[in-house]
């Protein structure tokens, strides 16, 4: 901020001087990595110190003892822990989070298989909730203390209160099973099974892709509710962050001077005080998201959605370590990955922060 | 001056609704503004910043304003609707404010906020409006105009960011301006500049000119008639140049408290306020 | 401005004591402030309508034993599945349970996963936090890398794993779930120590000769103490509904405990002809979540005013 009246000089208009931005670069990478190493920490701990035999806990009560003593051979029980703890980070960075006892598959395998499902519902729900949920908070942001107002403060309220695998179960209950309006659990009819090969795993998008309208209808109907639910969650947090900021933009004197120079109302809200809000979005709506795929666990037990929380639920029951590992590591990454990037993205957009 | 004025305010009232009752901001004034440079001077809570802003029917949230007249060029600005406000706001009838760290828009280029102004009022390309803001820029003396255009409110000084508001504020060539409190957030030496700015484009424009300021001599010096105001009310009018001959014992103490270089060297009074001004006073003061 | 009420006569008697403009001692100024942030939360609806909510919850979980005749553990199995009626208000479950009863008893579980999580965080959070903002430099950077690396962490997964390795059972719940949450308190308790620190009447405090842990436990954590309180709360719909998550999966509270997560996952099997058993839980979580939620947003509205925008 210069403090003569005299233009500034080069350096401090537009773009910062490129070392402060490599340095911001490099700060950013330093905290993804220790965060990344954090929790591959925590889950190693969780995976390997914990348990009282984790070499038990991977291969199963039913194994044979030579596959046991080879497992802890593999995971180097009988060496340092971190030596241990760097055995199982160097697998992991290769993408081998070892054999699954349920399905008897790579981990990995079964993870690429299952994840596309959440996606789909979470990519879903978040664009629900961000379409509907931001014109929510800024209506209610402006109407301040009327009708409209405290309805969206309750709507978000009960979005947010909301044990969200009990309301699947109520709107199961009175949509599928009552009305039967909507199919029920899954993600499409089982006689559909095997018509589209996987191009991207996103039903939706292959069965549209190779013309397949009936899988197509019916994957959409097995999709409202559980995208819905999430959708609710999605819309209640949105609404309600945006309502916020929309209020603290709405009492700065920059929506004056915008009213004063003649700016009809919409312009101001939009043009003006939402144009302060966007950017601080960014960041809620990446919260959101990285919510909903861990929300997605109990969604998906209740709706029997083939993601990878239910993957992660099946492999806790049958006492699946590896695979209950292997999928909390990689929902930890997508969680935290994505956080950190609404965190960049939104120190690139703010020209306050550079 | 015969001329018919530009304002003309009769019996004008400004209420809040409070959770701890109905606060009076202004409570009853009359004044006219012509094509002259009118001084609203008060302390802090004297009413006077919202004077200006229920003129442009800009009063905060819980706010309500009353008046038997209050007009702008034969125009009723108290009942008029929204179209017809958007039309006068900035247009006709502009305001500056007093802290352009505040009042410019952050995520916004100083540019585009000038350029945003005029093609509220004009229809232009966004190439003619940048040209225009350029010149604007120019006409309030910022060097580099090409290069502060591209900025953003944080990265402009405040007198600088003043001169950007007054650009922004004037393109649209209003007849009036209400300034308020526009030197109050400067450098005592870059609010000379500012103000050297403002009074040549005032008198370059012909533009009727209401200056609000807790500066009595700022105001005596720069307007032609001076209303004195202490809870909503006015308690003195006079012309800025009998400003030294005022009756009311208020304003009295207000000069009393200015501290002069050719004057005594003991502690300065302090303002006696009688609780009986604050009474209702009814007709012109 | 003028108030139009500016001439009232002062109040007499004990709230004159909590008005009057000059308190003459601390405690009385204490006592105002208290009193007045008092008044401002009984002025707002939405924070009385969580603070009856919560002291309902309270009083429940209390008087358990009076409202029910029994602890909803005497199981019945030739009643079982029946419909809400006079005898059973909220029916009966798979084992002929009554349902009212398992709710109002539920209550004290809730009631004590919530104590057990925030007994655990507060101090860690305070600790942490306190320490960090406090000292500075290193420690400083290296706890609140910690603290943000735990910040960034998902919270129903890390619960589940940590809840996988160590076995079913609603203290193992308990403490996977303060795992994931005591970070933010950390970062609350800093950012107060941190403005504490640089505060004229520390080094008053100091010039005095009071010790550093003196210092701390004197000054900075009573002034984190209200902004910890606020988050708590809000926080508390968050643990409620991650204890009910772990509850259904099977990985917290254990049955026969009538915990209202477990009970939905037992009536879901019989969902569809015997709704009352997963759905009447369901509104008991919700209720009190909104409860707290509510709750917690007056409180902040009273106490910390300026976090408006943190949601």
């Amino acid at each position: 901020m210069s403090h003569s009246d005299k233009t500034p000089g080069v350096g401090t208009g537009g773009f910062p001087s490129l070392r402060g931005f490599a340095g911001k670069i490099i700060g950013f990478a330093l905290t993804l990595f220790l965060t990344f190493l954090g929790l591959m920490a925590v889950t190693f701990v969780i995976g390997r110190v914990l348990p009282t035999d984790p070499a038990m806990a991977i291969v199963g009560n039913r194994a044979s003892e030579e596959v046991y003593q080879a497992m802890r051979l593999q995971l180097g029980l009988d060496k340092h822990l971190i030596v241990q703890f760097w055995i199982y980070l160097a697998s992991a960075l290769q993408g081998d989070f070892g054999q699954s006892i349920m399905t008897a598959r790579p981990v990995v395998d079964d993870i690429k298989r299952f994840f596309p499902a959440t996606l789909e519902l979470a990519t879903l729900a978040t664009i629900v909730g961000v379409l509907v949920g931001i014109p929510m908070g800024v209506l209610a942001a402006v109407r301040q203390g009327r009708m409209i107002d405290h309805v969206v403060r309750v709507f978000g309220l009960i979005g947010y209160s909301v044990p969200i695998f009990w309301l699947g179960m109520v709107a199961l209950l009175v949509f599928y099973a009552k009305l039967e309006w909507l199919p029920g659990p899954g993600r499409y009819d089982f006689y559909f099974e095997g018509i589209v090969e996987p191009v991207t795993g996103v039903i939706l998008i292959d069965s549209a892709m190779a013309g397949e309208w009936d899988l197509f209808e019916n994957a959409l109907g097995h999709i409202i509710l559980p995208a819905s639910m999430l959708a609710f969650f999605s819309l209640a947090y949105i609404a309600r962050m945006t309502r916020s900021f929309m209020l603290d933009q709405l009492n700065q004197e920059y929506v004056l001077t915008a009213r004063v120079k003649g700016l009809p109302e919409r312009s101001v809200i939009w043009g003006h005080a939402f144009r302060n809000v966007r950017v601080q979005l960014i960041t809620v709506v990446g919260l959101s998201y990285a919510g909903l795929l861990e929300g997605s666990v109990l969604t998906e037990t209740v709706f029997s959605w083939p993601g990878i929380g239910l993957y992660i639920t099946n492999s806790l029951f049958n006492a699946d370590m590896n695979a209950v590992i292997g999928g909390t590591v990689v929902v930890g990454l997508c969680f935290v990955g994505i956080n950190m990037l609404s965190d960049i993205l939104y120190r690139i957009v703010d020209p306050r922060a550079r | 001056m015969s001329e018919k004025p530009l304002i003309e305010v009769e019996d004008l009232w400004v209420r809040f609704r409070t959770p701890k009752g109905v606060v009076e901001a202004v409570r009853g004034i009359d004044f006219t503004l012509g094509r002259e440079r009118l001084g609203i001077v008060g302390e802090s809570g004297s009413g006077k910043s919202q004077t200006g802003r229920a003129l442009l029917r800009l009063t905060s949230g819980n706010g309500s304003i009353s008046a038997k007249r209050m007009e702008f060029d034969g125009i009723d600005l108290l009942n008029a609707d929204k179209k017809t406000l958007y039309g006068i706001r900035g247009n006709r009838i502009s305001m500056i404010m007093q802290d352009p760290k505040y009042s410019l828009n952050p995520v916004m280029t100083v540019g585009s906020q000038i350029a945003e102004a005029y093609r509220i009022h004009a229809t232009a390309s966004a190439s003619k409006a940048r040209d225009k803001a350029m010149n604007m820029l120019d006409a309030v003396r910022i060097r580099e105009p090409e290069k502060v255009y591209k900025l953003y409110p944080h990265q402009v000084s405040g007198g600088m960011g003043q001169r950007i508001m007054i650009a922004m504020m004037l393109i649209p060539n209003p007849q009036v301006l209400i300034a308020d409190e526009p030197t109050s957030a400067l450098d005592v030496t870059v609010q000379m500049q500012v103000l050297a700015l403002l009074d040549d484009m005032v008198r370059k424009n012909g533009m009727g000119l209401i200056l609000v300021s807790h500066d009595l001599n700022l105001v005596a010096s720069f307007c032609d008639q001076v209303l004195v105001m202490y809870g909503g009310q006015i308690m003195e009018r006079l012309a800025a140049k009998d400003l030294h001959k005022a009756q009311h014992p208020y304003t009295r103490g207000l000069l009393n408290c200015l501290p002069r270089v050719d004057g005594s060297h003991e502690a300065l009074p302090v303002l006696e306020r009688d609780p009986a001004w604050l009474e209702q006073q009814g007709g012109r003061s | 401005m003028v108030m139009q009420d500016a001439k009232a006569s002062p109040a007499k008697g004990l709230r004159g004591w909590l008005l009057s403009d000059s308190p003459a001692n601390a405690f009385q100024a204490r006592a105002q402030n208290a009193y007045v942030g008092w008044l401002a939360f009984r002025g707002n609806p939405i924070a009385m309508a969580g603070l009856f909510i919560v002291a309902g919850l309270l009083v429940v979980a209390a008087l358990a034993p009076v409202l029910t005749g029994g602890e909803g553990l005497a199981q019945n199995l030739g009643n079982r599945l029946k419909p809400p009626s006079a005898e059973h208000w909220f029916g009966t479950d798979e084992l002929g349970r009554d349902i009212y009863q398992r709710i109002i008893w539920g209550s004290r579980v809730t009631l004590y996963i919530v104590f057990l999580v925030s007994i655990i965080v507060m101090p860690i959070g305070l600790l942490v936090g306190t320490i960090a903002g406090y000292m500075g430099g290193w420690v400083d950077t290296v706890l609140m890398r910690i603290t943000d690396i735990f910040l960034a962490f998902p919270r129903l997964i890390l619960a589940l794993a940590f809840v996988s390795a160590l076995g079913p059972g609603l203290e193992n719940a308990v403490i996977a779930i303060a795992v994931t949450t005591w970070s933010p308190y950390a970062r609350l308790a800093r950012a107060e120590a941190l403005t504490v620190r640089k505060s004229e009447y520390i080094l008053a405090a100091q010039i005095q000769g009071a010790s550093r842990w003196r210092i701390v436990t004197g000054h900075v954590v009573p002034m984190c103490l209200s902004s910890i309180i606020v988050r708590l709360t809000l926080d508390m719909a968050g643990i409620i509904l991650t204890a009910a998550g772990l509850g259904f999966l099977g990985l917290g509270a254990q049955p026969p405990l009538p915990e209202w997560g477990v009970m939905i996952a037992t009536g879901r099997a019989f969902l569809l002809d015997q709704w009352w058993i997963s759905t009447i839980p369901g509104f008991a979580i919700l209720i009190v979540s909104m409860g707290f939620n509510l709750l917690g947003d007056g409180l902040r509205d009273v106490l910390d005013p300026r976090s408006g925008s943190e949601g």
